[in-house]
């Protein structure tokens, strides 16, 4: 009798065992993929809370000091351009692309950020060859002056904005002054995190969106400030540019042949800072040696029509819309003729796409003349 | 390579990973080439001055044990052939020989220690008097400095002591000795281990445990958020008073004196705990070198529990043999029998305490700021040695000792006193310390303390508000101590929990912490010496 129980409860056993470790196994299983996702969500937490604080405290640009902002808002724009301009503030307030577009039908983009180093230029020249290739690239050469990373404030305001590439690695790398870390590029909360005690309404209203600051690159100022006497350029030592900005003008002129694109050279015409006839010379013999265009503004700005009496907003420093629109006018002339640019009005949804930049433009341009009135009125 | 810099954390993470990923007999070899790496990074001709050091401890340390050595194996065979006399005679002879051989080990590494260290403050010195009888002056001379040089000879130096004294048996490999001078994390402001507590950590392997790492990278953090967010954010405030005493005085040189104490506090214990946190992370255990010393109630029990292994290394190996040695016991015998008992008996203490108070003072900077500083610590703890029976009898009459506002009146008490004594630290010589301090009396003003002249300071309302927010947390995380580990106590906690207090402290330490271009990257207060 007893044997025969202890039988039965032998067969039992052997039945649960299976069903017992099939539930462990159940178990064990439900443990583990509860673990693997309480992980998931501490990392996602975590994550999420860092780029929080970092959109947070990273600065908008958007009122006041403006210019930070611009590198950024390119793309957002659709990527089919003729001409792109890439420099400092010397393209970004003095070419209009929506003067290009209404009088010419030129598509163009202004690549420009505050005194934005040729080295800069160039690595924004590769980032942008990875989105399109345009027919045309204009180059400000003002920059073929600066040798030596200049200033953390100006280098953030350029490259924070660009997105995260091998491009902008190396743009950082070429940028950094002395006290500056990459690492503080890569993540720039560990920049930003003192500005914690200095948020303002601004921090809080583009967490998580950004207004446009320009129109395809462009900063527009109706203000007028009339240029005084401009005095000349006080002598150097030496006038030649230094080999490293003609190494980073040399790899540009290779990049663009290499992507078939068209590399023309500007000076535009601002008053200060001065540009020396010696440099001037330097630009005419580097563009004959490598068969570019080069157009000096400030030898031509009578033909321009320029009067800076009234065509600049600080004194000769930039242009203002009146001054931009007349350079524009000038060089979408030569674009047109001399670097074959066809008119592109007509094509739908260009079109489309200039007609609401264009209502923009001139809405801007009538809240800032409203603006200005009012100013001179009080 | 600062503790908190990206190029620090960036070496320890290369060397956490490659300390778990390579075979694990060579775990201790590779922390001596990444040590040896750390230092050159900082200067590489530093690395001669610890190779000097290293290379002349070991062969001391090498030569008295093989002494000790053959000597025993000769005194066991020869023994029974010696009478009490002889046997006594020969022991003292080898003691003899052993001395000269630690004296040339003390000589050759205090003597290097000296010319780096103290050379100037010797000329400024000797120019001083020169200036009194109209003597030409010796121009300076241009030597740096190795980084953490009093840390790393002083624990060669113990390590040395102890091998004469046979506490332990002299390391045979010269490069595991190697690794005990400049084991990195603790090779630029201590503590000063001791080689039996560190050399089995150091040299055994390792495998990679959540549990140690984790609680090192805690420690780690702690040790960023007391250097960051405290220490490095009054800073500016500290400079601009103890820079500016024409300006700076009465209330605010309070002001100042606390304030310094707060940033020596957080500087100091972060580093510490940025060491001991990284040594945890690779397996090392070093010994701990604070405990809450701010709870203290009076001076002594003060620095039994500040700078734990340099108070130990100086009472070991300097208290005590001066108060043993043969001049003092006679100096002893001698004030006992003139002076009396009473008296008698203290001139030996009083001596050895001032020797290792003026040490101590000198240790900390080759100035005679520093010297006073160690000289006032020295006459506090005599006099208040003196006032004890005083005290107990002040205790026992009013019964308060045990009452909680009288011990934090005691806490207060110690923490002003040891306060006043490191303004010694902060001002430019000795007189203008002195100045300072009467004017913190003579030229007080309440208006001192408005809210328009604290934020005079450097600092902005948002820095205070860091600040004392900061000093609630160290406050209540010493509290927490007393009951145990605070890493214990957190890691009892359920995940989430855990997780929030680690996530806390992380984006803390990340947005409030004072670095990066706008903060001048400040070197911890003890790397300088």
């Amino acid at each position: 009798m007893k044997s025969n129980i202890k039988d039965n409860r032998k067969t039992k056993q052997k039945d649960i065992e299976p069903k017992q470790s099939k539930l462990n196994k159940i178990k064990w299983k439900k443990i583990k993929s509860k673990q693997i996702f309480a992980a998931i969500l501490s990392i996602v937490l975590v994550l999420s809370g860092l780029w929080l604080i970092q959109a947070l405290v990273m600065p908008k640009y958007m009122h006041g000091i403006v210019e930070g902002a611009m590198i950024a808002e390119y793309y957002k724009e659709d990527k089919n351009h003729d001409v792109i301009f890439i420099g400092d503030c010397e393209l970004y307030e003095n070419i209009s692309p929506a003067v290009l577009w209404e009088e010419y039908g030129i598509n163009s983009y202004i690549r420009g950020s505050a005194q934005q180093l040729i080295w800069q230029s160039y690595y924004l020249m590769e980032e942008t060859f990875r989105y399109e290739k345009p027919k045309v690239v204009v180059f400000n050469v003002l920059s073929m002056q600066y040798h030596t990373p200049q200033s953390e404030a100006y280098n953030r305001m350029t490259l924070d904005g660009m997105r995260f590439s091998f491009s902008k690695i190396k743009a950082i790398q070429a940028s950094m002054t002395e006290e500056e870390h990459l690492i503080e590029y890569i993540f720039p909360i560990l920049r930003y995190h003192s500005r914690i005690s200095e948020l303002e309404k601004d921090d809080f209203t583009y967490l998580f969106h950004k207004d446009k600051v320009t129109h395809n690159g462009y900063y527009m100022r109706v203000d007028v400030k009339a240029a005084g006497t401009v005095p000349k350029g006080r002598p150097l030592g030496d006038y030649s540019f230094d080999k490293l900005a003609y190494e980073y003008l040399d790899k540009m002129t290779a990049l663009c042949k290499e992507n078939g694109v068209e590399l023309v050279l500007v000076k535009a015409p601002s008053l200060y800072p001065y540009w020396y006839e010696e440099w001037d010379r330097q630009m005419v013999d580097y563009a004959d040696r490598h068969n570019l265009k080069y157009y000096n503004f400030l030898d031509v700005t009578e033909e321009i029509g320029l009067d800076f009496q009234t065509d600049t907003y600080d004194g000769g420093l930039h242009l203002n819309l009146s001054g931009a629109e007349k350079l524009s006018r000038y060089f979408g002339e030569i674009l047109q003729k001399e670097c074959h640019l066809p008119s592109r009005q007509g094509e739908k949804k260009l079109e489309e796409s200039w007609e609401k930049k264009l209502e923009l433009y001139y809405e801007e341009k009538k809240t800032q003349e409203e603006q200005l009135s009012q100013d001179n009125n009080l | 390579m600062l503790f908190t810099s990206y190029e620090f954390l960036l070496f320890l993470g290369i060397v956490f990973l490659l300390y778990y990923i390579i075979p694990r007999k060579l775990q201790w070899p590779f922390l001596l080439l990444a040590s040896y790496l750390f230092y050159f990074i900082a200067n590489p001709w530093y690395l001669l001055y610890i190779m000097a050091t290293t290379i002349t401890v070991y062969l001391t340390a090498g030569a008295i044990e093989r002494k000790k050595e053959n000597f025993k194996d000769w005194y066991n065979s020869q023994k029974k052939q010696l009478d009490r006399e002889q046997k006594k005679l020969v022991k003292e002879k080898e003691k003899k020989k052993e001395f000269h051989l630690l004296l040339l080990g003390l000589l050759m590494n205090l003597g290097l220690l000296a010319v780096v260290k103290y050379t100037n403050f010797a000329i400024a010195n000797i120019n001083s008097v020169f200036r009194l009888f109209g003597g030409n002056e010796i121009s300076f001379i241009n030597i740096m400095v190795p980084m953490g040089i009093s840390f790393y000879t002083f624990q060669s130096l113990g390590y040395l002591i102890d091998i004469y004294y046979g506490k332990y048996k002299a390391e045979k490999n010269p490069f595991r000795f190697a690794l005990f001078v400049s084991f990195f994390p603790q090779l630029v402001q201590g503590p000063i281990s001791r080689f039996h507590d560190l050399s089995k950590s150091l040299f055994e392997q390792h495998k990679a445990e959540w549990k140690t790492i984790s609680f090192g990278l805690e420690r780690i953090l702690w040790g960023f958020f007391k250097k960051l967010v405290i220490a490095d954010r009054i800073l500016p405030a500290v400079n601009l008073i103890i820079h500016n005493t024409d300006t700076y005085k009465g209330g605010f040189v309070l002001i100042g004196m606390l304030f310094y104490a707060l940033e020596l506090y957080a500087d100091f214990t972060g580093g510490i705990d940025i060491t001991i946190g990284t040594a945890q992370t690779l397996g090392i255990h070093i010994t701990e070198n604070f405990k809450r010393p701010y709870f203290s109630k009076n001076i002594k029990e003060y620095w039994k529990r500040w700078h734990i292994t340099m108070g130990t290394w100086f009472t070991d190996y300097i208290f005590y043999p001066i108060s043993v040695c043969q001049p003092m016991l006679k100096i002893n015998k001698f004030s006992r029998k003139h002076f009396g008992n009473v008296i008698g008996k203290r001139v030996s203490v009083y001596l050895s305490s001032f020797v290792v108070w003026f040490t101590t003072g000198i240790w900390h900077g080759a100035s005679w700021n520093f010297i006073a500083w160690g000289l006032g610590n020295f006459a506090v703890i005599m006099i208040s040695q003196e006032f004890e029976p005083l005290y107990e009898k002040f205790h026992k009459k009013f019964h308060i000792s045990d009452r909680l506002y009288y011990r934090m009146f005691q806490v207060i008490r110690t923490v002003l006193l040891m306060s006043c004594l490191r303004m010694f630290d902060c001002y430019r010589d000795v007189p203008l310390t002195f100045r300072m301090f009467g004017s913190m009396f003579a030229d007080f003003r309440i208006s001192n303390f408005s809210r328009e002249n604290l934020l005079s300071l450097g600092l902005t309302g948002f820095d205070y508000l860091i600040l004392a927010v900061g000093l609630m947390i160290l406050i209540t995380v010493s509290l927490l101590q007393r009951k145990g580990s605070i890493r214990e106590q957190i890691a009892a906690l359920k995940t989430p929990c855990r997780f929030a207090i680690w996530y806390g402290l992380f984006l803390t330490v990340l947005v409030f912490g004072a670095y990066g271009i706008e903060y001048d990257a400040s070197q911890f207060i003890y790397n300088q010496f």
